[in-house]
């Protein structure tokens, strides 16, 4: 057997080849096109945008990264020493804080033109030298840095000693703390800052009391804020997504209703469509040419309306687009009830109403509090109905959105916009916590439930079966018109079935130079599905690494880590865009532009479902499992691949499924993000939208729509044939 | 205790009953059943034998499919289980989470038809009744295990129901609580006066807390009696086996005379009780403690062979092998114990084994 000291030290190897190839090999700055190798034929070692970080200091150029080699030899000079010498933990996190702190420093210090700030230039007089992003060298370096301090925070002897947890746990926090919290914060200070660049509180305020944010009109007859908008309509989403979400749950659980497995069904389509669809499906209903608009209109001779467009409109697409998710969440819940719970207060003679009134209801309480929370962050955030059918009625996603593409271009507004959208689902968010209070909502003990759930009382049963059965209906009416309205010509003018748009959008043409893609959507199409496939496995592997952190290590500060994890759950996809484009505009992270932020974006967007989806079922493995593992000689990282990954299969092809799934129909961070060469799906679609070319628009969104049933489809078949062999039920007692 | 001695307990009464799931599952088999108010009846048997289905048929949680079910006199085959006046203390317990130790017991009786000053002195009295005075502020998940089972007791208790149901109440604490509840639960019956139907697979269990037992196999009754006529007089091999142990061995009568029969396993006679058979083959069940190992050998006594020797404290176990086959004996002696490998003689005690159909 290895001695201990030994089975370390590859890892420090390792990360201080790394830390080598990046200072010694890779360019230190980054390059356009972070894919592309054209660099290593175009100057490469000696042209100073592409060099390594040690010919630039010898060539004399930058010379302020020549203290990075001293925490570079320092972990050269701790693998020397060896683990058993007292000095090796203490040189290994001088050397990665230091290097870490100096990368930061000089980022943050030296930008585009010279010293960041003025008082640096004061200090230490002018400098006529300048930087851009940070490339391969610096991010190879950077890692380096970070882990070699984790190694030397394990050998100090924290979680154990153990340097995969602990590395791991550094790795989060830096992944979390660039991608979450330096945007969020860069946003805080834009809101803060004047045109003519210097800060000012005034300039918050004066911004954030405008009257287009909290004026009172429509109480009078005018126009409300858009701050006051988009509260009253997440507040009413959120309500009444909940309320329909237990409707179905309840239809799919507690009644002998026959075809469950069609209203499950229901509850992928929210995942699967583009959020702004139901908005053009809504315009093909009951806009101006709508279908029902001109036969009402024909029947009662009324003039049609723009009823749909404003308040009205956005809310049914938003409850028809958002029910599903409340769903989703209830059904757990509902089911979860434990059935000797009712079955106990059946026998306490409580009749079948008072059951569900005084016991199931109040433990569900937990479920319609998250389904509530959902519908409305996912109504604050949603971009695409307000935008399709928004008319008057401002809210803030769109308001962020015109402030920072518009005429207007102001960042500061945006910004300032941007905050209050965060406060309000923050809000919201801690107001759940407070609502849910200490009470406990789990049962007590979980052994020997065999019972039955009973059948909904008749004086709950009957409406409830009214209400879905309408709100299924009319879901269905709403899709099939989306297909439908895919092959119309124009709608409400010329009523001819035609393939024209998807002929448009989707053509291609065999020449002499083979396959060529010439329909207009091919473009944004691929370059969707190469961003979405290459995010899905980040998305899983971060979620799940934190996933594993939170439910199977003990370490301090493991709450805040938690929430720090789960807060850009809490953060509103537009929110997430502006800050983006605030902080990775400039360097020492220069991402705008390409694809890589819209990669980062979407995995910071969806993690925090790969959490959720990995703690769920890592929280069903007893943790007897990593510790036979651990006795029986495998260390953590061994345990987390060879025992922990293979039961958790379908949580991992989940997590992937859904944030490749997400990322193809994002919306509202995206718009932010891309770029003329990075032009993504939906952005392209609502750019057709806003052309009045709805034709194409709903063709598009109906082939993303198959596109993604089919990824679903082939998850379902992975996932039913993987076989972990566990016990899925308990044995009757 | 202002919970009065009860006058309500009543009898149950199966009437050819019988539960089928889904199209083909048959959970009980025509079943017939009479439990005398005021007694403590165990349905014991392996898992999946149908035991806890008949429970929850006398509380109205499954209908039965076929058959009657009456409580005291009235027929409550067709009545759900709010309109039956039966509680039952779930294994689980399925305390309320949300609801305090109060609220919990309270519950029943607010749908009872009681004012809140009564309903709050009767559910004080029923924790006062299972030693929880002054937990009534504390969330289910603040208690022991203990507790949470009093506490369902307490809410079950407080409705003075007509009969009182218990699903495997104690399997959910550990081995030393588990003594001390079946006994304040005893307690609380014979006080009381209630008449209980009690669900336990733990044969100890239901020696120790019954008036009378019910053993059941797959999805039938395979014998109704006391503890003790159970345990020295069981029906089959399957009773004997299952409510104690026994060791079974083929024999075969050789006389019977005036109802006692002679028999022999090899050259080893024995006599007993002929139990109305009649000579030939049959079985011989004998409790491990029935077996005798002497060091000497006497003029009627089998010659066996110590296989392992295992001091358990208060007694020792022995697996002995004779031409016979392999028997499991238990002797209070510890003083001197044979060691494995020893030969012994062996015979049975005089009264205690029985004779059973062969099986």
């Amino acid at each position: 057997m290895q001695s201990p000291s030994k089975k370390t030290f590859p890892v420090l190897i390792f990360w201080i080849i790394v830390g080598w190839v990046g200072f010694l090999i890779l360019p230190w700055y980054g390059i356009e096109d972070f894919w592309t190798f054209e660099w290593l034929v175009d100057g490469y070692p000696l042209d100073s945008d592409y060099a390594p970080g040690i010919f630039l200091i010898a060539q004399g150029e930058k010379l302020w990264l020549t203290p990075l080699l001293l925490p570079l030899i320092g972990g050269l000079f701790a693998y020397r020493l060896g683990k058993e010498h007292a000095l090796y933990a203490n040189i290994l996190i001088l050397a990665g804080a230091f290097g870490f702190a100096w990368l930061i420093a000089q980022g943050f210090g030296i930008g585009l033109r010279g010293w960041s700030y003025d008082w640096l230039e004061a200090i230490f007089g002018p400098l006529d030298d300048r930087q851009f992003g940070m490339g391969y060298g610096a991010m190879l370096v950077s890692a380096c840095f970070l882990f070699l301090l984790t190694q030397g925070i394990a050998a100090r002897g924290a979680v154990n000693g153990d340097v995969f947890v602990v590395s791991s746990i550094g790795f989060v926090i830096a992944v979390v703390g660039v991608f979450v919290f330096f945007p969020i914060a860069r946003m805080l200070i834009a809101a803060f800052i004047t045109e003519e660049g210097s800060y000012s509180v005034s300039v918050f305020f004066s911004k954030f009391l405008s009257n287009r944010l909290w004026g009172l009109g429509c109480l009078s007859g005018g126009k409300c804020g858009a701050a006051w908008n988009s509260l009253a309509l997440a507040v009413l989403v959120g309500f009444l997504t909940t309320v329909l979400g237990l409707v179905f749950a309840l239809v799919v659980t507690r009644s002998g209703f026959r075809h469950k497995r069609l209203l499950r069904a229901l509850t992928v389509l929210p995942i699967i469509t583009p959020p702004f669809v139901i908005g053009l499906a809504l315009i093909l209903l009951f806009g101006l040419s709508g279908s029902v608009t001109v036969w009402v209109s024909d029947l009662f001779g009324i003039q049609p309306t723009r009823w749909v467009y404003g308040m009205p409109g956005v809310l049914i697409a938003q409850l028809l687009a958002f029910t599903p998710i409340a769903f989703l969440v209830l059904i757990g819940v509902v089911e979860g009830v434990s059935p000797s719970m009712e079955e106990a207060a059946q026998t306490l003679r409580a009749s079948k109403w008072q059951v569900f009134r005084t016991v199931s209801l109040p433990l569900m309480r937990p479920g319609l509090a998250n389904a509530f929370l959902l519908g409305f962050i996912e109504s604050m955030a949603d971009f695409g109905n307000p935008l399709v059918l928004g008319g008057n009625f401002d809210v803030l996603s769109t308001e962020i959105f015109f402030a920072i593409v518009g005429a207007q271009y102001d960042q500061g507004r945006a910004a300032v916009l941007a905050i209050v959208l965060l406060a309000f689902t923050l809000s919201a968010f801690y107001a759940q916590r407070f609502w849910l209070g200490k009470k406990s909502y789990t049962t007590v003990s979980g052994k020997g439930d065999s019972g039955i759930h009973p059948h909904m009382p008749n004086r709950l049963a009957i409406p409830v079966f009214i209400s879905a059965g309408v709100w299924a209906l009319f879901t269905i009416v709403i899709y099939v018109m989306i297909v439908y309205g895919s092959f119309v010509e124009l709608w409400g003018v010329n009523d001819t079935l035609t393939f024209k748009h998807y002929v448009t959008a989707f053509s291609v043409r065999m020449d002499a130079e083979g396959l060529r893609w010439t329909g207009s959507a091919w473009n944004s199409f691929w370059t969707t599905v190469q961003i979405a496939a290459l995010a899905a496995p980040l998305t899983a592997a971060v979620g799940l690494i934190t996933a594993y952190l939170l439910t199977r290590q003990t370490f301090i500060g493991k709450n805040a880590f938690e929430f720090g994890t789960m807060l850009s759950f809490a953060i509103p996809g537009t929110v997430i865009g502006v800050s983006y484009i605030l902080a990775f505009n400039v360097p020492p992270i220069e991402l705008t532009g390409t694809g890589v932020i819209l990669i980062v974006s979407f995995i910071f967007r969806n993690m925090p479902v790969g959490v959720r989806a990995g703690i769920a079922s890592m929280s069903q493995l007893d943790k007897s499992l990593d510790e036979s593992s651990l006795t029986l000689g495998a260390n953590s990282a061994q345990t987390f691949r060879l025992v922990i990954l293979p039961l958790l299969r379908p949580a991992i092809l989940a997590a992937l499924v859904y944030s490749f799934v997400r990322a193809m129909t994002a919306i509202s961070a995206v718009i932010f993000l891309v770029s003329a060469e990075y032009d993504m799906a939906t952005s392209y679609i609502i750019g057709r939208v806003e052309n009045n070319d709805y034709g194409l628009a709903i063709a598009y969104s109906t082939a993303l729509i198959f596109v993604m049933l089919l990824a679903i489809a082939i998850l379902q078949l992975a996932v039913g044939k993987t076989n972990i062999g566990r016990r899925m039920s308990q044995p009757k007692p | 205790m202002t919970i009065a001695t009860s006058s309500k307990a009543a009898s149950v009464t199966f009437r050819n009953v019988k539960k089928v799931y889904g199209r083909d599952v048959l959970a009980v088999d025509d079943i017939s059943l009479h439990i005398e108010p005021g007694k403590l009846v165990t349905l014991l048997g392996p898992s999946g034998c149908g035991k806890t289905t008949t429970l929850r048929m006398i509380a109205g949680l499954e209908m039965a499919t076929e058959g009657q079910i009456l409580i005291g006199d009235t027929d409550v085959t067709k009545l759900p289980a709010t309109d039956r006046d039966v509680s039952m203390v779930f294994q689980s317990y399925a305390l309320f989470p949300h609801m305090n130790v109060l609220e919990n017991v309270s519950y029943g009786l607010k749908f009872s038809g009681f004012n809140k000053a009564e309903t709050r002195e009767r559910a004080l009295a029923g924790l006062d009744l299972v030693g929880l005075n002054g937990y009534g502020d504390r969330l289910p998940s603040e208690l022991s295990g203990g507790q949470q089972q009093r506490v369902a007791v307490a809410r079950a208790l407080v409705l003075e129901p007509q009969v009182l149901l218990f699903d495997e109440p104690l399997s959910n604490l550990d081995a030393k609580l588990r003594r001390q509840v079946r006994e304040e639960i005893r307690d609380i019956q014979q006080n009381l006066g209630l008449t209980v139907v009690y669900v336990t697979h733990d044969q100890e269990e239901a020696l120790a807390v019954s008036d009378r037992i019910v053993v059941m196999r797959n999805a039938q009754i395979a014998q109704e009696g006391s503890p003790r006529d159970l345990y020295e007089l069981p029906n089959d091999a399957f009773v004997a086996d299952f409510i104690g142990e026994a060791n079974l061995m083929p024999c075969s009568i050789e006389s019977v005379d005036n109802d006692v029969a002679t028999i022999s396993i090899g050259s080893y006679r024995h006599r007993l009780p002929a139990r109305g058979m009649a000579p030939g083959a049959a079985t011989l069940a004998v409790r491990p403690s029935r077996v005798e190992l002497k060091a000497d050998m006497s003029e009627n006594s089998m010659t066996a062979k110590v296989v392992k020797a295992t001091y358990v404290g208060s007694h020792m176990e022995y697996t002995v092998e004779t031409e016979s086959g392999t028997l499991f004996a238990v002797s209070g002696n510890v003083s001197s114990i044979f060691e494995a490998g020893a030969s012994v003689a062996m015979n049975f005690a005089e009264s205690g084994p029985v004779l059973l159909p062969k099986s």
